[in-house]
Parts: C-alpha cells; sequence; structure tokens
C-alpha cells in the first residue's frame, strides 16, 4: 500500500485522487502509526524548506520515516519541496535536511545562468530523463512536467541525477539513491505524463 | 525547453460558469465540475477559476466548491474571489490548489501580498490586475480598476505591477476589461510593455478569439501564459457554448510559430 505523508503541506489529495483513477490503492498518514505497513511512500511538499521541515519535525513522523526509509529500504518519492527535504541543505534556510541524497538545494536566483530568467520557474518543461532510470520508463522520448519553483536540487553525486531540465542551464530536477526518488516537478498535476510517472513508482 | 502556457479561465457566478462581455452581461456556460472534467481529457496547461460574486458580496471564498473543483482537477489550479487575508488563502492552499489570485484587496494593500507569500511561499501568490485603456481626450494610458470593473484605484499598472511584484507576488495576470469577451486580439501594446518592465511570470487575459491571437501574444511577449475565456467556452459566431482547447499538435504549432515570431523581433 502507497501511503501519502501527510503532515500538513503539499496536495495530499491530488495523489490519493491520480492513484485511484489508476486502480492502485493509496492512503494517507499523518502519524507514525498510520506509517505502519507502508509497502511505498510519498512525500509532498510546498513552500519554504525550513518551513516544511518544521512541520515534518513536529508531525512526530521523521523517526518511523527514517526507519521505514533507511533500515527497512521502503522506496520514497519526494515531491517539489519534498523533494529538496531530501537533501543535506539549502540556501533557502538553515534547517538541516533528511540527507538521504547527497547534495544541496540551490537558489535559481544566485545562479548567473538563470538569474536573468523570470523567476519562479514556472509552468511546462522538457524533462530528460538518465539512461535507464526506472521512474521514467516509457517516458524517455516524451516527458514534460508541470514546475513551481525557485529553488532546485544540487546532486554532489552524478550517479544520483534521475533527471535534468533545462532553465538556463541544466538543473538537476530528479534524483534517485537506491531506494530514495525525488521529482522537483509536480506529476500529480501533469496530466498522462504525470500519471505514467507515479504508476512507474507504485511498480517499483 | 519551458512552454508558453495556455490557460482556459473560468469565471463562477451564483454557482454556474458563466462568461461575460467586458465585464458585464454574464451568460451561462455550464457547470464548473463539469468544465473541470473536459479541461483534464483535453490536457490543458493549467486552469483559472475566478468567483465572481465573492468579492463584491465581501462573502468569504466558497471553500466548498473549491476543494470539489481541486479534487477533480488534474491539471494546476488557480482560485480567485474573495481572498483579502493569508490564511485565506491557506485554507485555499490546503485544500488542493496551486495558485491563489488576489485583486481587490492586493491593490488596496500591498503588504497583503507579502504576508500570503510568507504563509504559502512566493510561488503561490498570483496578482490579478483589472485594466481598463483610458480614452478620454486628455487622458491616455492604463487604469487599474477592481470589484469587476466597477470601482477605479485611479492607479496605473505599470507603477501597481511593479509594487506587486516587489510585494512578493509570484506571478501577475494583467485582465483588460475592455478586451473581455470582444474576441479581437489581446492588448499587445500593454502586454508587450508588462513583458519588458516585469520580471515575474506574467499571465494575459482578455480578448483572444482565435489561436492566431494567442500566437501573436506569444510573438510580442515569448514564454508567458495566454488566459481566455470565451475562445474555450464558446465556438461559432454565434457563440454557441461549446468547451474546447487546442489539440497537441495545434498547440505546438501555436508556441512554435508565437515563439519564432518572437526570436526573429
Amino acid at each position: 500500500m502507497i501511503h501519502i505523508v501527510d503532515y500538513g503541506l503539499g496536495n495530499t489529495q491530488a495523489f490519493v485522487n491520480m492513484y485511484k483513477r489508476l486502480g492502485i490503492e493509496a492512503v494517507r498518514a499523518a502519524s507514525g502509526a498510520e506509517l505502519r505497513g507502508a509497502s511505498k511512500l510519498i512525500l509532498p511538499g510546498v513552500g519554504a524548506f525550513d518551513h516544511a521541515m518544521e512541520l515534518l519535525d513536529a508531525s512526530g513522523m521523521c523517526q518511523p520515516l527514517e526507519w521505514l526509509v533507511r533500515e527497512d529500504k521502503v522506496p520514497v518519492l519526494g515531491i517539489c519541496v519534498g523533494m529538496q527535504l531530501l537533501a543535506g541543505s539549502s540556501d533557502e534556510g538553515v534547517s538541516a535536511g533528511l540527507g538521504w541524497v547527497d547534495g544541496r538545494v540551490r537558489s535559481f536566483a544566485g545562479n548567473p545562468a538563470s538569474v536573468a530568467l523570470p523567476m519562479p520557474h514556472m509552468g511546462w518543461n522538457d524533462v530528460i530523463p538518465a539512461a535507464g532510470s526506472p521512474l521514467f520508463k516509457g517516458l524517455e522520448e516524451d516527458a514534460r512536467f508541470y514546475f513551481l519553483h525557485s529553488f532546485y536540487f544540487e546532486c554532489s553525486d552524478p550517479a544520483s541525477v534521475a533527471a535534468r531540465a533545462d532553465y538556463g542551464f541544466q538543473f538537476h530536477c530528479a534524483v534517485q539513491n537506491g531506494n530514495v526518488f525525488g521529482v522537483q516537478f509536480h506529476p500529480e498535476k501533469s496530466h498522462h505524463w504525470g500519471a505514467a510517472l507515479l504508476k512507474n513508482f507504485a511498480d517499483l | 525547453m519551458l512552454r508558453p502556457r495556455i490557460i482556459p479561465c473560468l469565471l463562477v457566478h451564483q454557482g454556474g460558469l458563466v462568461k461575460t462581455v467586458e465585464f458585464k452581461d454574464p451568460k451561462y456556460v455550464g457547470d464548473p465540475i463539469n468544465a473541470v472534467k473536459i479541461f483534464n481529457e483535453k490536457e490543458a496547461d493549467e486552469l483559472v477559476v475566478l468567483d465572481i460574486d465573492a468579492s463584491v458580496n465581501g462573502a468569504e471564498p466558497d471553500y466548498r466548491m473549491i476543494a470539489n473543483l481541486a479534487a477533480e482537477c488534474r491539471m494546476p489550479l488557480c482560485y480567485g474571489g474573495g481572498v483579502h487575508t493569508p490564511k485565506q488563502a491557506k485554507t485555499i492552499i490546503g485544500l488542493g490548489v496551486e495558485k491563489v489570485a488576489m485583486s481587490a484587496a492586493a491593490a488596496d494593500d500591498a503588504t497583503l501580498v507579502t504576508r500570503t507569500a510568507d504563509a504559502i511561499g512566493r510561488q503561490s501568490v498570483v496578482v490579478v490586475l483589472d485594466v481598463r485603456r483610458k480614452n478620454g481626450l486628455f487622458a491616455k494610458g492604463y487604469e487599474v480598476f477592481t470589484h469587476n470593473g466597477k470601482r477605479s484605484t485611479k492607479t496605473d499598472p505599470f507603477e501597481l505591477a511593479q509594487a506587486m511584484q516587489a510585494a512578493g507576488a509570484g506571478e501577475i495576470v494583467i485582465n483588460s476589461i475592455d478586451r473581455d469577451g470582444q474576441m479581437k486580439g489581446y492588448d499587445l501594446t500593454l502586454a508587450a510593455r508588462m513583458r519588458r518592465e516585469l520580471r515575474i511570470p506574467l499571465s494575459f487575459l482578455g480578448g483572444a478569439g482565435s489561436y492566431q491571437d494567442i500566437e501573436a501574444l506569444l510573438g510580442e511577449c515569448g514564454v508567458v501564459g495566454a488566459s481566455a475565456g470565451s475562445l474555450f467556452v464558446f465556438k461559432g459566431p454565434y457563440r454557441a457554448v461549446l468547451i474546447n482547447y487546442p489539440n497537441p499538435e495545434q498547440k505546438n504549432g501555436i508556441c512554435r510559430s508565437g515563439l519564432a515570431a518572437y526570436s526573429s523581433k
């Protein structure tokens, strides 16, 4: 069963709806107890990095998630700020991230290649998957997703880059480190491309 | 490559979907949820839903309707109407809406934009400016109106848009009152100047009557949002109600030729 981590941020209902349409069971989990039995995890999120981390801490789910993801190797998919939380740290705040994928969250405004472009990076952009990425199975030739963000994940290890997108330069828009996955864009709002990606995650 | 967005804009009035002309004479065009379902199937880039009663009546946003729309919507959704506190914006985001639009309240008090950006993140804060071209003998330029075009703010839209950007808006929607429902094309002079003067994402609403009008807007402004009401709810010279949206090939064609015109300028 897919558990959608509900710590008060992000559109958890959209994931429930999308999986319902796909005929895949998914439920929201708002406490450590409700996470029990999860075979897959979705970690959504919107807004500021520190605020998201604070709420996740306050939900009491950090430790159970740590056990599920690090010890039981349950696959997790971070979305948008949920993906940024996978990093160790962020230019946007001072909180430590979960540190499940080596890297740091950077600001487009701080990058000379993107500083002149409209901010936030908003709209539909083409996504270039890394070869063999299981999240993008069937999407190798045509992947288009909806983005809405001003900060991006910068992987330390090139092997963790699952996809790139272009906004003044090619930034890392999807990451993978073993059972830990993250995408900067919103698959729950990206029509058939998003449905395919969420199905791929469910099929892992 | 980041693509231009082609965005149906739906107006809600007394629980139904309507289309206006110059902000007046709302004509009933159908049920909001049904329209969302059709735009899901057509894979619209984004959807804007504006409740045109809420601000005017001073009513709270209709949270139940918003929740129903958000649950149905498989594309990014922007809701506007009656939002005048960060708390309301937060509630709406919590219902599964990506962006919250403010108009009258933001024009009155720029700190509202800042406070809302702090509450829900800048990327989710949209400011809609309803702009009317002045047509007096000595009155040139443009002016911002609120309350469905009924109340003048006596402010210049370029100055106000700059102020909204500085205050923390993530996107500005420029809505041309005098083009509303006319289907004779966007106000390209207004659009081009806004694009030159602002650094945040922009969308334009008001006047689109054909895909060529969208091409012309992209040709003038590059990658922006092209929003339309009438174009996507009416078909033919007698304005028969028919929800429609360009198919992927048509959309690629519109964007390709629009952006080619832009880059050759």
